[in-house]
C-alpha cells in the first residue's frame, strides 16, 4: 500500500508510527472530548421530546400566547442543530491544523528515511 | 391537465435535459460516473444533499401530516434534521478519507474481504431497492393525481427519465439536477409560506391562536398524541429517522463528491441550513393547508395527505402556483430516483462485479459499461417492483429502508472508524444481523399483517407489536457487531493504524 503510493510520486506515511504518535494520540483524545459529551447532548436533547411527549403532558402548558412549550422544545432542537453545527466547524478548524501538522512532520520524517 | 401545467413540466423536464446532456460530455471515467470526478464545491454539494433528502415524500409528505395531523406530523422533520448532527459528528469527514464510491469501499478500508463488500452491497442494495419501490409508487400515485394520467404510465415516465440522467450524465448529471430542484423547491415552499404568513398578518401567535378553531380537532390539533399513541412506537419511529440517514447509500454516496473532508463539512454544513429552513416551513405548509383547504378535501384527494401542499397551493396562487408546485414535485421525485439508481449501480457494478467478481481488474471503460448495465439493471428491476407494489403503503417501505439503513450500515461504519477491536466476524455479524433483524421484524409486524382486510398487505394478527422496529434492530445490529467481534479472536490492529490515521488526517 505504502510502496503503490510511493511509486505515484508522492511522500509515504508509515501509519503506525504516526498512530503511535504522541501528537495523533492528542488529536484523537481533542476530538474525543469534543464529540463525545455533544454527541451524548444532542441525542439526549432530542429523545427526550417523544419520551416527554409520550409518557407525560407537561409541555402542553402555554409558552407564549397559544404556543406550548411542546412547539418551544422542537424549535429548540432546530436552535440547537444549527448551533452545534457553526460549533463543529469551528472546532474542526483547530482538529484541521493538528492533522495537517502531523501528517508534514512525518512525511519529512520518511523522506529522511529514504 | 391545464395548459399552465403543461408548460411548466416540460420547461422544468426540459431543463433536466439540458444538464444532462451537458454532463454527459463531462462523465467519461468511472470517477465522474460516480462521484463526478470528485469536483463539487462545498455549497454545490450541500445543496445537493438538501435535494437528495427532500424527496417527495419530505414536500408532500409532511406539509400533508402536518396537515392532518398537526404536532405529530412535525416530529418527522425534527427527526430528519437532527439526524445530520450524527452525519456530521460521526460519519461523513471519516466516509470522506476513507472511501471512494460506496459504503463498502470504506468498510474495506479496513477488512479487505470479499464476504465483507458482499454484505454491505446487498444491505445498500436492500435499503435502495425499498426506497426507489416507495419514491416509485409514491411519484406514480402523485402524477396521476397531477396530470391525471394512469399509473403505469407515469411509473414508465419516471423511470425512463430517471434512467436517461444517470447512465448518460452519472454523478454530475444527477447533482445538478438535484441543485436545480433544491432551489425551485425551496422557492416554492418560500413563496407558498409567504402567502400563508400573510394571511395571518405575518403574525405568527395570530397563526398559533387561530390554529386551535380551524381545524375539526380543536385545540388538539396543536398536541402531540393525535397521530401517534404508542410511545415505544413513537420512540422507535423517532430512533430511525435520526440513525438511519447516516446509513442511507445515497446519502454517503454524496461525500464521495467532494475533494477532501474539509468540503464534505461544509457541504453538511449548507445542507442543514437548507434543510433545516425547509423543515420550519413546513409548519406554514401544513397549518396553511388545514386553515385553507380544510382536512376534508385533503382527505379526499388523497388519504395520506399527500395532495395538501398542491391543494395549498391552488388556494392560495390559484392555477398556476398550484401547476409550479406540482412541476416541483416531478422533478423531485426524478431527482432523488436518479441518486438511487446511481447508489444501487454502484453497489452492483463497483462492488459486486468490479471489486468481487473481477477482483479489482477491470479497464476504464469496462468500468463505465458495467456501471451503464447496472443502471439500467437497478432502474428496470425497480419499475418492474413499483408496477406491481402499487397498493403498498408507501410509508413502510421507507420507513423500511430507514430501519436497514440504521440497523445494518450504521453500527458497522462507527465500529470501523472508532473501535480498535473490531474485525471481520464482528463486521459480517453486524450487517447481517441488522439486515435481517429489520426485515423479519418489519414482515411479522402491523404494516405486514392486519386483522382488518385491506388495511395491510395481508391479512392476520401482528406478531411484533411495533409498525418501526428500530427500538430492536438498531440494538441488535450494534450488539452483534461487538459479540462477533469479541467472540473471535481475529484482530488487525496494523490495519486499525492505518485506519485511524487516513480517517483522522486525511492523507492518502
Amino acid at each position: 500500500m505504502e510502496k503503490e503510493i510511493g511509486q505515484q510520486g508522492e511522500k509515504s506515511v508509515d501509519f503506525e508510527k504516526v498512530a503511535a504518535s504522541q501528537e495523533f494520540q492528542q488529536l484523537l483524545k481533542a476530538k474525543k472530548r469534543f464529540l463525545i459529551p455533544l454527541t451524548i447532548f444532542f441525542l439526549v436533547f432530542y429523545f427526550m421530546l417523544p419520551v416527554l411527549t409520550s409518557y407525560t403532558t407537561i409541555l402542553n402548558t402555554p409558552a407564549i400566547g397559544s404556543i406550548t412549550w411542546t412547539w418551544v422544545y422542537a424549535f429548540a432542537q432546530f436552535i440547537m442543530t444549527w448551533v452545534l453545527c457553526i460549533l463543529y466547524v469551528k472546532k474542526a478548524g483547530t482538529f484541521d491544523h493538528m492533522a495537517k501538522q502531523i501528517i508534514e512532520n512525518h512525511e519529512e520524517e520518511g523522506e529522511q528515511g529514504l | 391537465m391545464s395548459v399552465t401545467a403543461l408548460i411548466l413540466f416540460v420547461l422544468i423536464v426540459g431543463m433536466t435535459l439540458v444538464i444532462t446532456y451537458w454532463a454527459a460530455k463531462r462523465t467519461k471515467t468511472a470517477s465522474e460516473f460516480y462521484t463526478a470526478g470528485g469536483g463539487l464545491t462545498g455549497w454545490q454539494n450541500g445543496l445537493a444533499i438538501a435535494g437528495d433528502y427532500l424527496s417527495a415524500a419530505s414536500f408532500l409528505g409532511i406539509a400533508g401530516a402536518i396537515a392532518l395531523s398537526g404536532f405529530d406530523g412535525f416530529f418527522y422533520s425534527i427527526g430528519y434534521l437532527v439526524a445530520y448532527l450524527v452525519v456530521l459528528y460521526i460519519v461523513a469527514e471519516p466516509l470522506r478519507n476513507l472511501g471512494k464510491y460506496t459504503i463498502a469501499d470504506m468498510i474495506n478500508a479496513r477488512f479487505d474481504q470479499k464476504k465483507v463488500r458482499g454484505v454491505a452491497a446487498l444491505s445498500t442494495l436492500t435499503i435502495v431497492i425499498f426506497y426507489m419501490i416507495a419514491q416509485l409508487v409514491g411519484a406514480g400515485a402523485l402524477i396521476q393525481l397531477l396530470l391525471g394520467i394512469d399509473y403505469w404510465v407515469a411509473v414508465l415516465l419516471v423511470g425512463v427519465m430517471m434512467t436517461t440522467y444517470v447512465i448518460f450524465g452519472g454523478m454530475t448529471a444527477t447533482s445538478w439536477v438535484q441543485i436545480t430542484k433544491a432551489v425551485l423547491l425551496m422557492l416554492g415552499t418560500v413563496i407558498i409560506s409567504f402567502l400563508v404568513l400573510l394571511k395571518f398578518n405575518f403574525n405568527v401567535f395570530t397563526m398559533f391562536d387561530e390554529m386551535k378553531t380551524l381545524t375539526p380537532l380543536g385545540e388538539d390539533y396543536l398536541n402531540p398524541g393525535v397521530k401517534y399513541k404508542n410511545p415505544i412506537d413513537t420512540i422507535s419511529m423517532m430512533a430511525a429517522l435520526v440513525l438511519g440517514t447516516a446509513g442511507l447509500p445515497h446519502i454517503l454516496m454524496r461525500f464521495f463528491t467532494v475533494k477532501d473532508a474539509k468540503t464534505a463539512r461544509s457541504s453538511v454544513v449548507t445542507a442543514t441550513w437548507v434543510v433545516g429552513i425547509f423543515y420550519i416551513l413546513t409548519i406554514f405548509l401544513g397549518f396553511g393547508a388545514a386553515a385553507f383547504v380544510g382536512s376534508e378535501e385533503i382527505i379526499s384527494a388523497n388519504a395520506a395527505g399527500n395532495m395538501a401542499a398542491p391543494l395549498l397551493a391552488k388556494a392560495l396562487g390559484g392555477d398556476f402556483l398550484m401547476s409550479f408546485v406540482s412541476a416541483v414535485a416531478f422533478a423531485t421525485i426524478l431527482a432523488v430516483v436518479a441518486g438511487l439508481v446511481l447508489s444501487g449501480a454502484s453497489a452492483f457494478a463497483h462492488d459486486i462485479y468490479g471489486q468481487i467478481i473481477k477482483k479489482g481488474k477491470m479497464t476504464e471503460k469496462q468500468q463505465m459499461l458495467a456501471a451503464r448495465y447496472a443502471s439500467i439493471g437497478v432502474a428496470v428491476l425497480s419499475i418492474i417492483l413499483a408496477l406491481f407494489a402499487q397498493k403498498m403503503n408507501v410509508a413502510f417501505l421507507v420507513s423500511l429502508a430507514f430501519c436497514v439503513a440504521a440497523s445494518a450500515n450504521l453500527p458497522v461504519i462507527i465500529f470501523t472508524i472508532y473501535w480498535k477491536k473490531f474485525n471481520t466476524a464482528g463486521a459480517m455479524a453486524g450487517m447481517l444481523t441488522g439486515l435481517i433483524t429489520a426485515l423479519v421484524l418489519v414482515a411479522i409486524s402491523p404494516s405486514v399483517l392486519n386483522p382488518e382486510p385491506g388495511a395491510a398487505i395481508l391479512v392476520g394478527n401482528p406478531i411484533f407489536p411495533l409498525t418501526n422496529p428500530a427500538i430492536v434492530s438498531i440494538p441488535a445490529g450494534f450488539l452483534a457487531a461487538y459479540i462477533g467481534t469479541v467472540v473471535s479472536s481475529k484482530r488487525d490492529e496494523k490495519k486499525y493504524a492505518e485506519v485511524a490515521v487516513k480517517a483522522n488526517t486525511g492523507v492518502k
